[in-house]
């Protein structure tokens, strides 16, 4: 491999890696509270790239990605509300199973309004309009997304550090219990942590799908579990963490497939989840607890 | 003089800087009572924890029956952070997880009461058994142990009985009157056959009159399996009535040992504990 | 006590499912659905029973059992595949020496290794699966309910992928699967016949779990996971008591998967994705975590409605010259996915809970119904 094609498959990778950072917040973020894998959060992923869809079909793009952003946001707060929220005090077990069975639903029902045959993504001509830096090319998105996650993720962190929300959002995160009993609106912590992550899992969406073409019901299943594991690589609960780990993820996978080793990529994300939770549990950057007896 | 069954050398547990339990050093005689008191995070679970192999000691040396059943030596990080007294006898390291032990004989009752609360009274009792099982899985699977089966079940049974539960015994344990869960917890110990009991405050949450029976049935079935008891209590009346031996620990350290009478005479455990009370 | 009833009750019912087999095999034309739909659910069941002696009866978590399953039916695949039709499976990469060779090995066998062979198939798949599971275990067993989970999951992907990967062309025939492989055997000598095969042997299999889970070594599972502390203390080895339940889920796990393959007579890898895993989950859900004859009704029922009862929702429909809306290919899962969620936030419980079966209750509730009728 030259070094133009590695470089050029390092600037896919890391495009790519951009949109698995921000799907992968959610999970950080959701984890972080509620000590919830949320199984749904690829498929809102998946459903935020049907609305784009729909959403272009009728508005100018500006409109239509806001449209979209809405639409993703309010979904994911309402699935909260609906499937996670009355499970709250069960065991874990029971909030894991309901949200398995939130991401079947969302599978089911896209299949159904939208079919399983593979949805044509519209292009926005802006995104896709190609640059040259040397030998090297790439359109506008494949440039943007690494620029604007860490955009993202530095206003995140600035939420997350200076605002009264962000405290609350840290302090449940610690001690779901304690953060209760000192007066925080568990609730409307729960809310927003669920809005952030839809309305990133959607801006991921629309990052992803461009450089993509093309959705199905299915599409959301990978990228979100590869997500995760991205999540779980950088420490759990730890936003930065969850952005490096996409970005690995994402640049392993690239540089894989260039290889020749495509069915091995997915592989090799869960084959590094495993030896992650072998060697270190808590992640690159997660903190250690202690387990009281 | 007494056989000693349980000792512990210089034993200290560190959490990152705190030092939770400092050279701890017991000898808990054979046929007798231990206790061990002290004010709110003395330090006392965090010592049952280490001796029943929840936790790996930072520092010290556990025997049993004259088996070192958990010995280390501050070990990377924490030979720079280490803060315990004791820090240059030990060279090895001796694991053992909690089953191992309670099958060597040391058997344990938990603070806040850990009963399998789905279960029935009988099947609490009966899954305790199963650590003294000899058939193998496929045995077992096919019924080809069933004078074993039957036996661990007759035992079951009457335990139940010396321990007075017998009219609850298909109850889920979740639905026992608290008294009776902690009673419940007891005897799933003992049905591990153990040589040593240990107690992690059995009275807690009793009013005077179940204290008072508890120490009475702590005694008899003392003297009817003819155990060795070593209990955690913050209870004083009833450390004081059965106790033959008394440790007090506060912040992690002992600060005296003695006979009832000796430690409640004691200024330092007046100061530390006693005082407290009496102010 | 109604013992007597109870089992006279039990065989009166085993009678009729066995006739109604025979029956079924004498009158096969016809019956095609129906026939298609009880082995689906037979082979189910024996899954969704292994995944509930873990998650329900030693409650770890795990999302493997596709990956578990795929092994199972690949290795009684590639062995029962017959040798002639070897070039026409393998038409792509051809079919890898070795495999042809051992098959050969095994053709030449005495009369008596033949008749069993597809039983020999099975088993030598599920020892696979076991195995491998008691190796990963070791690994993963330590991690804790919901890492566990994604870990095992993360495990059946891997194992779909070493499948269906080009490297493995001349075994497994990458991503263009494995056809012609035979269907199920007769047992017996022929007493079974070869449709009511797959019940007997998923039957058996659901027996042992059932024997298991009422062992010693099954109360110490419960314990594990009503309380792992407690367990502990109790001297239940942890580490033993969850690979034993890990193996041995695994080892059932598999063995279904290569009666899947004989039920679906071609694979590939994408029969195994985590969506097969979901599926069972929502099974053993729907018929209660903790329950053996919930899962086994459970499976049936779901099978049923899924590819039978509730087809009519995939159909238009036309209500006296009206055409009623939302009636197109697609509902019927969505309306599943909807009972699912139900089930999951409303009737937590399931079909069963905890509790199996039993006459006395299925009796008592009558007699209830009676009294209340007669006192109104």
């Amino acid at each position: 491999m030259s070094i133009t094609t590695f470089l050029q498959h390092c600037l896919t990778g890391i495009s790519l890696g951009g949109a698995y950072g921000l799907i992968a917040i959610g999970y950080t973020l959701v984890y972080g509270i509620l000590r919830l894998i949320n199984f749904a959060h690829g498929d809102i992923f998946m459903m935020a790239g049907y609305f784009m869809i729909f959403a272009l079909a009728s508005f100018p793009w500006p409109i239509a990605i806001v449209i979209t952003l809405v639409i993703t946001t309010v979904m994911g707060v309402v699935i909260e509300r609906l499937a996670y929220k009355p499970l709250r005090s069960s065991p874990r077990m029971s909030i894991m199973i309901s949200a398995i069975g939130v991401s079947y639903l969302l599978q089911n029902l896209a299949t159904y309004l939208f079919t399983a045959i593979p949805r044509g993504y519209p292009e926005i001509p802006l995104l896709k309009r190609i640059f040259r830096i040397g030998e090297l090319s790439a359109s506008l998105v494949t440039l943007m997304t690494p620029v604007l996650t860490i955009i993202l993720v530095a206003l995140l962190i600035l939420l997350v550090n200076k605002t009264k929300t962000g405290m609350a959002m840290r302090a449940a995160s610690k001690d779901f219990e304690t953060a209760k009993l000192m007066g925080i609106n568990i609730n409307r912590v729960i809310t927003v942590t669920f809005a952030i992550g839809s309305l990133l899992a959607g801006i991921g969406s629309i990052l992803y799908f461009t450089d993509r073409m093309s959705v199905t019901p299915f599409s959301g299943t990978l990228p979100g579990l590869k997500c995760f594991v991205a999540a779980v690589f950088g420490g759990i609960g730890n936003i930065p963490g969850a952005v490096i780990g996409g970005f690995f993820i994402g640049i392993v996978e690239t540089l894989l497939v260039a290889l020749g080793y495509s069915t091995f990529s997915d592989a090799f994300t869960f084959l590094l989840l495993i030896v992650m939770l072998l060697v270190k549990p808590t992640g690159l950057f997660g903190e250690k607890t202690v387990e009281k007896v | 003089m007494d056989e000693i069954v349980l000792k512990t050398e210089h034993l200290t547990m560190q959490f990152g800087g705190v030092v939770a339990v400092d050279d701890l050093n017991i000898e808990i005689p054979k046929g007798h009572i231990t206790a061990l008191i002290g004010p709110n995070g003395a330090g006392k679970t965090t010592a049952f924890n280490v001796i029943t192999g929840g936790y790996v000691p930072t520092n010290g040396r556990v025997i049993f029956q004259g088996e070192i059943i958990g010995e280390n030596h501050p070990r990377a990080k924490m030979k720079k952070i280490y803060g315990g007294k004791d820090r240059s006898h030990f060279t090895r390291q001796v694991v053992n997880t909690p089953d191992k032990i309670t099958r060597l004989g040391m058997a344990r009752t938990f603070q806040n009461i850990r009963l399998f609360k789905d279960l029935t009274v009988f099947e609490n009792v009966l899954i305790a058994k199963h650590c003294r099982i000899n058939a193998g899985l496929l045995r077992a699977t096919f019924r080809l142990n069933r004078a074993e089966e039957r036996s661990m079940r007759d035992k079951s049974r009457e335990l139940l009985r010396t321990v007075g539960l017998e009219e609850h015994l298909d109850e889920k344990a979740s639905s026992l009157p608290y008294g009776k869960q902690r009673r419940l917890e007891i005897a799933r110990a003992l049905a591990t056959e153990p040589s040593l009991l240990l107690l992690d405050e059995p009275a807690a949450g009793m009013n005077p009159k179940e204290t008072e029976e508890l120490a009475s049935f702590i005694q008899s079935i003392k003297e009817s399996f003819s155990l060795t008891v070593f209990l955690i209590e913050h209870h004083m009346n009833l450390v004081m009535d059965i106790s033959d031996k008394i440790y007090v620990l506060d912040y992690g350290e002992t600060i005296a040992v003695g006979t009832a009478k000796e430690v409640q005479n004691n200024p330092a455990v007046i100061q530390a504990y006693l005082g407290v009370e009496e102010a | 006590m109604h013992t007597r009833r109870n089992t006279i009750l039990t065989i009166i019912s085993a009678a009729l499912l066995v006739g109604l087999l025979y029956w079924l095999h004498f009158n096969r034309t016809g019956n095609g659905m129906l026939i298609s739909i009880l082995q689906k659910s037979a082979i189910l069941a024996l899954v969704a029973v292994s995944m509930n002696l873990l998650n329900g009866f030693t409650g770890l978590f795990s999302l493997g059992q596709a990956g578990f399953m795929s092994i199972g039916a690949y290795v009684t695949a590639i062995l029962l595949i017959p040798v002639s039709s070897l070039e026409g499976v393998y038409y792509m990469s051809g079919v890898h020496p070795s495999i042809r060779v051992f098959k050969v090995f095994l053709g030449s066998l005495p009369p008596w290794f033949q008749s069993l062979y597809p039983f020999f198939a099975l088993i030598l798949g599920a020892s696979i699966a076991a195995i491998i599971a008691a190796i990963v275990g070791v690994a993963v067993l330590r991690l804790k309910s919901d890492y566990l989970a994604i870990a095992t999951l993360g495990l059946s992907e891997i194992i779909r992928a070493i499948f269906s990967s080009p490297q493995l062309d001349g075994v497994t025939n990458g991503s263009y699967g494995l056809n012609k492989i035979p269907g199920f055997p007769k047992m017996f000598g022929g007493l079974v016949p070869s449709l009511v095969t797959p019940f007997v042997i998923s039957a058996i299999c659901i027996m042992l779990i059932v024997m298991l889970i009422r062992s010693s070594y099954g109360r110490a599972f419960l314990a594990i996971r009503e309380d792992e502390i407690a367990a502990e203390a109790m001297g239940i080895s942890l580490f033993k008591h969850k690979s034993v339940s890990f193996i041995i889920s695994s080892f059932f796990s598999a063995l279904a998967g290569g009666l899947l393959a004989m039920y679906m007579r071609s694979i590939e890898a994408k029969t195994f994705s985590i969506a097969l895993t979901y599926d069972i989950l929502l099974i053993v859900v729907i018929g209660g975590i903790g329950s053996v004859t919930g899962s086994v009704l459970a499976s049936f029922l779901v099978t049923a409605s899924k590819e039978w009862w509730l087809r009519f929702f995939d159909q238009p429909l036309d209500l006296f010259g009206w055409q009623v809306p939302l009636f197109k290919t697609g509902f019927r899962m969505v309306i599943f996915s909807i009972l699912l969620m139900v089930v999951v936030l409303i009737y937590r419980r399931g079909l069963m809970g905890t509790n199996e079966f039993s006459w006395d209750r299925i009796l008592g509730r009558f007699k209830r119904r009676k009294n209340a009728k007669g006192g109104a």
